[in-house]
C-alpha cells in the first residue's frame, strides 16, 4: 500500500517558486489497479517521479506499507518494492536487453524466462534478447522493453507512466492484455498507471484525475469514468469518422489465453 | 623454457592479454622479460627471429584459413625497457586471427616499458582479425609503460579488423597506428580504452584510403576516470573514391580529462568522410533508470561503463 500525504513539489523558475504539485494526498491500497489521468502538463509524471524517489517533495510525506519513505533513496525504494516504467525510457550503449532484464530481476534469469517477459509485451524474444538498448531501437520497442523490466521485477508496487505511448495498435491490444493479466494476478501488490486510454481506464478500480498539480477528483471507476468519456483524459483506441469504433484486430491466443506473439518466434 | 614452466603470474597475465589458459592451438611466440619463452610453428605459419635479434617475422602462407597466431608479451622485471619489431607477412587469400597483447606486472621501483612495433603486410583479398590487449598490474612505484606502433599495409581487396583494448593498469601509453588501404580493401578498428588514477593515454590514427572503393571505420570508445588524461587523435585521409568514418565516443568521470581531435582530409572529390566525436559524463537518467532497478549509484555506474566498453 502506498500513501501520499500532503505532497507538494515546488521548483524555482527565475526568482519565482512554482508549485508543480500542490498538496496532493491519495492512497493506492493493496490489490488495487489505479489509473491517473488528466491534461498534459498537469503533474502526472512528476507524481511518478516523486513516488520513485527521483524527485524529493518540498513538503509532505510518502509511506509504503506504513513505513515513511520520504527520505529514502531511489535504490532503497526500488529494493523495498517500487518499480517504475518511465514515460521516456533511457537508452544505453552496449547494454543488451538481456542484461537489463537480469539487472531488473535482481537474480540470474534464464534466457527462456527473459524471453517470456519480452513475449508478454509483444516483442519477438529471439530478435530482441541480444539487441543493445541503444539508439537502434524505435521509441515503441524501447517502451515495451521498459515495461518488460517492470514485469521482470514483479514488485509490490508497479508504476507505469503512459505505457501505451508510441506503441502501435496491435501491440496496444497486446499490452491491454498484459495489464489485464497483471490485474488478475495482482495478489498483495498494486498497480499505478498513468494513462489517457479508455481501455486502461476501463479496467481501473480507482481513477485519479490530476490537473494543474492538484487532484481534480478521484474515486471508483464507476463514479469517475462516465464524466471523462469523450474528453482528452479518456481517449478511445481509434475512432473513425463515422463515430463508430474501429474494428480491433483480434489477438491470437494459446490454450491458456496468453497472447501468441505476432511473428513466428 | 617451455610453456608449462611459466609461473603463476605469467600464466595470469597470459590469460588477461590473450585469453590463454593453456598452450594455444596453432602458431605462437611468447616473449617474457625480453627473451623468447616459447614458440611453435604450424604447417602454414612460420615464426622466425630477426637476424639482428630485434624481433620476429611471422610469415603466413597464401590461402591459410581458420588459423590463429598468438604472440603475447609478458614483463615482470622492474626497470626493463623492451623494444621489439614484429613483422607480419600475410599471404593472399588468408583468413586468420592474430592475437597480440602485453601484460606488465611491475612490483618494483623502476619503470618497465615495452614498445612493440608491429607491421602488417596484408596480401590481396586476405582477411585478418587482430586482437590486442594491454594490461598492467603490480603495486610498485615503477611505472608500467606501453608505446605500441602499428603499421598496416593493405593490398587490394583485403580486410583487416583490429580490436585494441586497454582497460587496466597501464600508467602511460602512447599509441600510434597508421594504415594504407588499397583499392577495394577495408579496415575496421574498434578501440576500447579506460584510464584511472594519474594515467596518461594517447592514441593516434592516420589512415590513408588510397584506392577506389576502399573504406575505413575507426571507432574509439573510452572512459577517463580519476585524474587521468587521454588524447585521441583520429585522422582519415581520403585519397580516392573511398568512404571513411571515425567515431570517438568518451565518458569522463571524476576529474578525468579528454582531448579528442578528429581529422578528415579529403584529397579527392569522390571521397566521402564522416567523423563523430562526443565526450560527456554518464547521463543522469541512465543512472536513475538502473537505480530504479535496485542498483546503487556505484553499481549503476559500473554497469554503464562495462556495457560501454564491451
Ligand atoms: N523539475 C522541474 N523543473 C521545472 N519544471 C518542471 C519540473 N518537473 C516538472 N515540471 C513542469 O511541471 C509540469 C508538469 O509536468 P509533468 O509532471 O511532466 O506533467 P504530465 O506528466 O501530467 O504531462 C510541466 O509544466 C513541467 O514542465
Ligand atoms: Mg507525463
Amino acid at each position: 500500500m502506498l500513501e501520499l500525504k500532503n505532497i507538494s513539489f515546488d521548483v524555482l523558475e527565475g526568482h519565482q517558486e512554482i508549485g508543480i504539485i500542490r498538496d496532493v494526498s491519495f492512497t493506492i491500497p493493496d490489490n488495487k489497479f489505479v489509473v491517473i489521468t488528466g491534461p498534459n502538463g498537469g503533474g502526472k509524471s512528476t507524481l511518478a517521479r516523486l513516488i520513485a524517489g527521483i524527485e524529493k517533495p518540498t513538503s509532505g510525506s510518502l509511506f509504503l506499507d506504513g513505513e515513511d519513505i520520504t527520505d529514502k533513496s531511489i535504490t532503497d525504494r526500488a529494493r523495498m518494492g517500487i518499480s517504475y516504467a518511465m514515460q521516456q525510457p533511457v537508452r544505453f550503449k552496449g547494454i543488451e536487453v538481456l542484461d537489463l532484464l537480469r539487472l531488473a530481476a535482481g537474480k540470474r534469469v534464464s534466457v527462456a524466462d527473459a524471453c517470456q517477459y519480452l513475449s508478454r509485451v509483444g516483442l519477438c524474444a529471439k530478435d530482441y534478447i541480444n539487441r543493445e538498448v541503444n539508439a537502434s531501437l524505435s521509441g515503441g520497442e524501447l517502451k515495451r522493453i521498459e515495461i518488460a523490466t517492470v514485469l521482470a521485477r514483479g514488485t509490490k508496487l508497479s508504476v507505469f507512466d503512459e505505457p501505451e505511448a508510441g506503441i502501435d495498435l496491435w501491440s496496444f491490444q497486446n499490452l491491454i492484455q498484459v495489464f489485464e493479466q497483471m490485474r488478475d494476478s495482482i495478489k498483495d501488490s498494486s498497480i499505478l498507471i498513468i494513462s489517457h486510454q479508455e481501455r486502461i481506464l476501463e479496467i481501473a478500480d480507482d481513477i485519479i484525475v490530476v490537473a494543474d498539480g492538484m487532484i481534480d477528483r478521484m474515486g471508483p471507476r464507476e463514479e469517475i469514468l462516465p464524466s471523462l468519456i469523450g474528453t482528452a483524459s479518456a481517449v478511445g483506441t481509434c475512432v473513425p469518422f463515422s463515430g463508430k469504433p474501429a474494428s480491433v484486430p483480434k489477438i491470437p491466443t494459446d490454450e491458456n489465453g496468453n497472447p501468441i506473439p505476432k511473428k513466428n518466434c | 623454457m617451455e610453456f608449462k614452466k611459466l609461473d603463476a603470474i605469467q600464466k595470469r597475465i597470459l590469460m588477461e592479454v590473450a585469453d590463454l589458459h593453456s598452450v594455444p592451438e596453432g602458431a605462437y611466440n611468447i616473449r617474457s622479460d625480453g627473451q623468447l619463452a616459447a614458440r611453435s610453428n604450424s604447417a602454414n605459419i612460420e615464426i622466425t627471429s630477426k637476424e639482428n635479434g630485434s624481433g620476429i617475422d611471422i610469415r603466413i602462407k597464401p590461402g591459410t584459413k581458420n588459423e590463429s597466431v598468438h604472440i603475447p608479451v609478458i614483463m615482470e622485471k622492474s626497470g626493463l625497457h623492451d623494444v621489439v619489431y614484429n613483422d607480419f607477412y600475410v599471404g593472399e587469400d588468408c583468413d586468420v586471427i592474430i592475437v597480440a597483447g602485453c601484460g606488465i606486472s611491475n612490483c618494483g621501483g623502476q619503470d618497465s616499458q615495452h614498445d612493440g612495433i608491429h607491421r602488417f603486410f596484408v596480401g590481396k583479398n586476405a582477411k585478418i582479425r587482430y586482437v590486442e590487449k594491454h594490461y598492467g598490474e603490480g603495486d610498485g612505484s615503477g611505472k608500467r609503460i606501453l608505446n605500441p606502433v602499428t603499421e598496416v599495409y593493405q593490398e587490394e581487396g583485403s580486410h583487416v579488423e583490429m580490436e585494441m583494448v586497454q582497460i587496466k593498469g597501464v600508467d602511460s601509453t602512447d599509441r600510434s597506428t597508421i594504415a594504407k588501404v588499397a583499392k577495394g580493401a577495408s579496415l575496421l578498428v574498434k578501440e576500447r580504452l579506460m584510464t584511472h588514477g594519474e594515467q596518461y593515454a594517447a592514441s593516434a590514427y592516420t589512415v590513408d584510403l588510397d584506392g577506389d572503393g576502399s573504406s575505413a571505420d575507426i571507432v574509439s570508445r573510452s572512459v577517463a576516470r580519476d585524474k587521468s588524461y587521454q588524447r585521441l587523435d583520429l585522422r582519415v585521409n581520403g585519397n580516392a573514391a573511398c568512404s571513411g568514418h571515425t567515431e570517438c565516443d568518451s565518458i569522463i568521470m571524476d576529474e578525468g580529462r579528454i582531448l579528442a581531435i578528429p581529422q578528415l582530409e579529403a584529397n579527392c572529390t569522390e571521397s566521402a568522410l564522416i567523423h563523430e566525436a562526443a565526450i560527456g559524463k554518464i547521463a543522469g537518467d541512465q543512472l536513475i533508470k538502473l537505480m530504479t532497478l535496485g542498483l546503487t549509484e556505484k553499481e549503476a555506474e559500473e554497469q554503464i561503463v562495462n556495457g560501454f566498453l564491451k
